[in-house]
């Protein structure tokens, strides 16, 4: 499903990705985890060609994204994106935040995207918040939005980053448990995200990323009880203290 | 020394039309020249955000010479200067000179604006498959739009008064007919209070009603 193959990403001078390698399998769960400032983040906007790249290649179900002819507003729309700080549109309420992109870009019909919309907020416990603007919904709300936002496209890849490193602790339960109904449900995803215990029980593999490499990846067991790469071990012990 | 000077206000009474019909004159002037400010602005504020180089750089040479040149030069180079090479009717001057300048300060006010939106949001909207325009359109304008809207009535405000320059190139507005009653009665001070009275009623019109436009939008929001 993705195939990121050596890929290096600069910023001026500052080389943010140095030769990254990472394989997703349709349906797979990736967890990457590391430091602030390894990549992470800079990694999955090169996934959905947000940001370009300087060397290497990434496949997304069988289209190079950075190669020169591919339609990027075509293939995003493949690619749902749920971000950090949630990015909902303030002037537009939850459901229209969630039907603007299928009724612009996809074309569909108003009522039949309206129809999803509502199925998906439903589902994700948001039926009596469909007409509130972002600015009145909590940020775990505001957060299941964006995740209803991304799943209207029909994408055939989810990617999340840090999702609920800006929410407080007792918000952080229901993104975790939305996004674990997806894994459920077969969605592929890469999730950036130190939320151990959701790795744990949800991954198929967990990737390590410092200084704009992977460091290691290995499924959850392996990668939690017996991590090969010291700096692995050093974070670990941080995180999990 | 006190002047021999004594007021006589008929002289609005008698000559109201010809001043109302400056106030037709001005507002015409300004309402064609704030479109083609409206028309000029928002593309030289879209023309400077361009990632195209070639075509920021002019639209930034052209905010920032006209905003750096008085008005009253810019009418004379217009209507004398330009004028000398093409036949310029005079209000087709004034309504081109006023636009073009203030559309220099529309642009910066449409710059300012759409930089304000956090970057997340067309992020969010090309992660969704939106094209640049699309996103434009759909998520970064209309909430540009509430930030531009006081400023830019701010701009229309100093537009229809800095539109009384365009009676130096003889250009047809209150100020021109006001000059026009005094040459015929002698009336500085009550035709000059008045006018400026004209122009005030004007101008609070036009901030009344972008306050009650702000209001609008806030309730939406
Ligand atoms: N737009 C940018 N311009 C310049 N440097 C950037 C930009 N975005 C990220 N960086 C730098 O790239 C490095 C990696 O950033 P990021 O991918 O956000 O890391 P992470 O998400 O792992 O914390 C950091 O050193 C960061 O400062
Ligand atoms: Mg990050």
């Amino acid at each position: 499903m993705i195939q990121i193959r050596d890929v290096v990403k600069r910023y001026g001078h500052l080389q943010v990705l140095n030769g990254v390698n990472l394989e997703v399998a349709d349906g797979q769960v990736v967890v990457i985890s590391g430091p602030s400032g390894a990549g992470k983040s800079t990694l999955l906007r090169t996934i959905n060609g947000l940001e370009p790249i300087h060397g290497g290649s990434i496949v997304v179900n069988g289209t190079n994204v950075h190669a020169r002819g591919t339609n990027l507003n075509k293939l995003r729309q493949e690619i749902g994106f749920v971000f950090q700080h949630f990015n909902l549109y303030p002037h537009l309420t939850a459901l229209q935040n969630v039907t603007i992109a299928p009724i612009q870009v996809k074309k569909i019909p108003r009522a039949q995207a309206e129809a999803k919309a509502k199925e998906l907020l439903t589902a994700l416990g948001l039926k009596d918040k469909m007409h509130n603007y972002p600015a009145q919904l909590s940020g775990g709300q505001q957060q299941r939005v964006a995740i209803a936002r991304a799943l209207a496209m029909d994408p055939k890849v989810m990617l999340f980053d840090e999702p609920t490193s800006a929410l407080d602790p007792e918000m952080i339960k229901e993104v975790l448990d939305a996004m674990k109904a997806l894994a459920g449900k077969g969605m592929t995803m890469v999730v950036v995200s130190h939320e151990m215990g959701f790795a744990r029980e949800v991954a198929d593999k967990v990737a390590f990323m410092e200084s704009g490499k992977v460091l290691e990846e290995a499924p959850p067991e392996e990668f939690f009880n017996n991590p090969q790469n010291p700096r692995v071990k050093e974070f670990l012990s941080k995180i999990l203290r | 020394m006190i002047a021999g000077y004594t007021m006589d206000w008929r002289v609005i009474t008698e000559y109201l039309p010809v001043l109302l019909y400056g106030v037709v004159l001005t507002l015409r002037l300004s309402v064609m020249a704030i479109i083609v400010a409206i028309v000029v602005g928002v593309f030289a504020g879209l023309c400077r955000i361009s990632r195209n180089p070639i075509i920021s750089f002019l639209a930034t040479a052209y905010v920032e010479f006209l905003r750096g040149i008085p008005l009253l030069v810019f009418l004379m180079f217009i209507y004398f200067g330009v004028g000398s090479f093409v036949n310029l009717d005079v209000q087709v001057a004034s309504v081109f000179g006023l636009g073009v300048f203030a559309g220099a300060f529309v642009a910066e006010i449409v710059r300012a604006g759409i930089e304000s939106i956090p970057k997340g949001q067309m992020e969010a909207a090309r992660s969704s498959g939106m094209s640049y325009l699309q996103a434009m359109r759909f998520i970064i304008l209309p909430q540009a739009l509430r930030r531009i809207l006081p400023p830019l009535a701010g701009q229309f405000i100093a537009l229809i008064k800095d539109s009384s320059l365009v009676s130096v190139i003889s250009g047809k507005d209150l100020t021109l007919q006001a000059r026009n009653v005094i040459i015929a009665t002698f009336r500085s001070f009550e035709v000059w209070l008045f006018t400026a009275a004209l122009y005030f009623i004007m101008t609070f019109a036009l901030s009344q009603l972008s306050h009650a436009l702000e209001r609008k939008f806030k309730i939406e929001h």
